[in-house]
């Protein structure tokens, strides 16, 4: 008679020798597995190669993360020098500029100033273009 | 002035001595409590779990976490249902943790149903009935594995550990009639695995 017929047959009481079957078996394992040699230094062993790994990765992690902070701040320096040389390259340029400028304005004053006859002066002037026209006639 | 202080000295030696005597009762309690009941904790580990290494190790966590709170303890229940308790919560908290952990490579080392099923006692039993036998545990494993973790446990306390509903209910925080529900679905689907699928 296979296991099925027997189920069909009376359900309950299969059901319960099945249940008996089961306590059984997980009795035997446990006890077999309860008074069984214990091995620990494989897992020793792993741990310590986790620990390895975790206290390299740390160390990684932290000399990165200084390297990075190190870097960072050399740039913001290199930069903030960078700009400053610049503003005085720029406050120079400015101020030559200014220097030319006024250089060139005090010329262009001096000549208009050179070249202007003042108003009094007028009448005399075209006497003297006159003269000089007169000289240069006669010696002809 | 000389008696007094000798009186005095007497009292205050007298304390000291009290509690440490009641730490020492106590320990032993607890050696008797981790010698009678180890054995039990761990079965139901292992078969919650059908791992034998992480069933010693919660076993481990489990007497553990009692010695610590042992001191707590008000005899409210039984000493196994308390240790029951712990242990329930302990496998509760791994599960979870795996669930939480489930990007990480966790070893598994479950042992497959044929495995679990091969454990019969060598008894005065023919070779068929040791084959039925094999046959019938392996089909409760099968629907015991495809049961959630609350009707596992449940029905692990009932038929494998043989507690009454009162004792399962203080284990698992439920009430007894919760208890008997998850106890009687449970059973229906043992009941159909058995009779139903071949």
């Amino acid at each position: 008679m296979s296991l099925r017929d027997r189920i069909e047959d009376a359900p309950d009481a299969a059901l319960e020798q099945a249940l008996k079957n089961f306590r059984s078996s997980v009795h035997a394992w446990s006890e077999a597995a309860y008074s069984r040699p214990r091995t620990a230094v494989s897992v020793v062993r792993h741990r310590s190669w986790r620990l390895a790994a975790s206290c390299a990765l740390g160390c990684a992690l932290v000399a990165g993360s200084v390297t990075g902070v190190v870097h960072e701040r050399h740039h913001r320096q290199e930069m903030a020098m960078a700009a400053a040389r610049a503003a005085e390259h720029e406050r120079q340029v400015a101020a030559e500029r200014a220097r030319v400028e006024d250089e060139d304005l005090l010329a262009t004053v001096d000549s208009d100033v050179s070249r202007e006859v003042p108003s009094a002066l007028e009448p005399l002037a075209q006497l003297m273009v006159e003269d000089e026209a007169k000289v240069s006639n006669t010696s002809k | 002035m000389k008696t007094s202080t000798k009186v005095m000295a007497a009292g205050t030696a007298l304390e000291p001595m009290a509690t440490a005597a009641a730490e020492e009762i106590a320990a032993q309690d607890f050696t008797c409590v981790v010698q009678n009941h180890r054995p039990q904790i761990f079965r139901f580990l292992l078969a919650s779990l059908r791992d034998v290494d992480l069933a010693e190790t919660l076993t481990q966590e489990c007497f553990l976490k009692a010695h610590r709170n042992w001191g707590s303890f008000r005899g409210e229940s039984s000493a196994l249902t308390w240790l029951m308790r712990i242990a329930i919560n302990l496998q509760k908290d791994h599960w979870r943790n795996r669930r939480m952990q489930f990007w990480r490579h966790t070893q598994n080392n479950s042992v497959d149903l044929d495995e679990a099923s091969e454990w019969l006692p060598s008894g005065e039993s023919s070779a068929e009935q040791q084959l039925l036998a094999r046959e019938q545990v392996k089909r409760v494993w099968k629907s015991v594995a495809g049961l959630s973790e609350r009707q596992r446990t449940v029905f692990l306390l009932r038929y494998v550990e043989e507690r009454d509903l009162s004792e399962i209910a203080q284990a698992t925080g439920l009430s007894e009639g919760t208890v008997k529900a998850h106890l009687s679905r449970a059973l229906g689907k043992v009941r159909a695995e058995l009779g139903g699928k071949r």
